[in-house]
């Protein structure tokens, strides 16, 4: 039996699927959430050096790895809607990025209550916290670009575009800020060094990554499924939806 | 064609001395904006320089990015060299060096002036004219990118902003390090070699990129 792999980039076919889908990332989402928030609060031992305070890993280490990994599977869907003319990938990367900007934004705000206790300062130029910076302003720059134009085709194209030049410029941007870090030797502290983990904290971690990853997929989909609501409007199987009183 | 583009460019900004004269002025009151607002502590403002005359250059370039299509979108010349069987990235190529030869030129000229105004030693005079020759026009080849996709939308000015200047970071970072790394009594070379390679590398996929954009504004 032949395989037809492009059923679901059809908006309709993916439209239900999604549906679907939903409930069960909200709930894994959910159980993963409470698991990690349990062995970070309670199971994971009381770092030596940083006290409680420690604890808002489990927050930020997750946003900040999601917050890059979703810029290039944005970045991934939009070029494949360029490349092939794939309404559905288009429609997903625009999904992803709000998503994506509010884990940067995330990141941003919980290392700064992190660094307050443990540096003495909100922040410091350190080469990782600008190039998060950055990348939150190249989010803000896609979603932007995006919300200005009004054709959804052309607003599709043009964020693909300037996705693609994004991601094409974030080793560069990386490095740039790296190195300009080490020429100036400003930065006293660093999270590099951080001391080995305890097996625990570890787990935690790693469990509040997948809720996130779980997360970010029942919140894409929803999304995607709003988006394609709206641009589906005009065709049958949506005004069929309607009739129904499903939506 | 190439040579015809620029030369078109040319003559079209010459035929409107005004727009260059702005653009350059804007980069002189920028600049020297700086020193009111800081103090005229003269060791202040020679580590200040660097950063000072590279953002300014930045802006700069950068508020003249819409003058590079808009006008040629709305005569509907741009849709004739859409039409033309030349290859378009050569076409925006030679458009991002026309805005080069008339925004970047004059602000890399301008700009050993204003270093004296900040009391810069006569050797990073020369490192900070080496660092914006090579790196200004790699601001017009990126910001052509930016102008490109906000075409004829409504806030493009603002919003080329937003897009072209993170995009601009790398280029400020060791453009002004050059001159920093100078006046600190290190080589500079090593920031000048990667101006360099962003250069090449932006001559390569910029015109294209923007080309592509075009084609998306305007279809």
């Amino acid at each position: 039996m032949a395989i037809n792999w492009f059923k679901y980039s059809s908006p309709a076919s993916f439209y239900s699927l999604a549906g679907k889908m939903i409930p069960i990332f909200v709930f894994v989402a959910l159980i993963l959430l409470a698991a990690g928030l349990y062995v970070g609060f309670f199971v994971a031992p009381t770092d030596f050096q940083q006290g409680e305070a420690y604890r808002i890993i489990f927050i930020h280490v997750p946003a900040a790895w999601m917050s890059m990994f979703l810029y290039v599977v944005m970045a991934f869907w939009a070029g494949i809607g360029l490349a092939f003319n794939t309404r559905l990938s288009s429609m997903l990367a625009t999904a992803i990025a709000p998503t994506g900007a509010m884990f940067t934004f995330i990141a941003l705000w919980t290392g700064a209550l992190w660094g307050k206790p443990m540096w003495g300062t909100w922040w410091v130029w350190d080469a990782r916290l600008t190039s998060e910076l950055i990348l939150f302003f190249l989010y803000i720059g896609f979603m932007s670009l995006q919300a200005a134009i009004d054709d959804p085709r052309r607003a599709d194209k043009a964020g693909a575009i300037i996705a693609l030049v994004g991601v094409v410029n974030i080793p560069i941007i990386y490095f740039s800020v790296q190195w300009w870090n080490t020429l100036h030797q400003g930065a006293s502290v660093s999270i590099n060094q951080a001391p080995a983990m305890a097996s625990t904290m570890l787990t935690g971690m790693l469990i509040m990554v997948l809720a996130s990853w779980m997360y970010s997929i029942a919140v894409i989909l929803k999304r995607t499924r709003i988006i394609i609501l709206e641009r589906e409007s005009h065709t049958a199987w949506v005004a069929e939806l309607q009739k129904k009183g499903v939506m | 064609m190439f040579m015809w583009m620029i030369k078109r460019d040319l003559l079209l900004a010459m035929r409107r001395q005004s727009d260059v004269l702005t653009t350059l002025f804007f980069f002189i009151i920028v600049v020297s904006l700086f020193p009111l607002s800081v103090g005229p502590e003269m060791n202040m403002l020679r580590t200040m320089a660097p950063g000072v005359v590279w953002v300014a250059a930045l802006l700069a370039s950068m508020l003249s990015l819409g003058r590079m299509f808009s006008n040629d979108y709305l005569d509907g010349t741009l849709e004739q060299m859409l039409l033309s069987p030349q290859s378009l990235s050569f076409l925006v190529l030679g458009k991002a060096l026309a805005h080069w030869l008339v925004t970047g030129v004059p602000l890399v000229l301008m700009a050993p002036v204003l270093g004296i105004q900040y009391d810069l030693p006569v050797e990073a005079l020369f490192v900070l004219t080496a660092a914006l020759l090579l790196g200004t026009p790699v601001l017009s080849l990126i910001g052509a990118i930016g102008a490109a996709l906000t075409l004829g939308l409504r806030g493009g000015g603002v919003l080329v902003s937003l897009l072209v200047l993170p995009l601009y970071i790398p280029v400020l970072i060791f453009g002004a390090g050059a001159v920093e790394a100078n006046m600190a009594g290190v080589g500079f070379d090593a920031h000048l070699s990667l101006i360099g390679a962003f250069l090449l590398v932006s001559l390569v996929f910029a015109p294209w990129a923007a080309a592509s954009s075009l084609r998306v504004s305007l279809e």
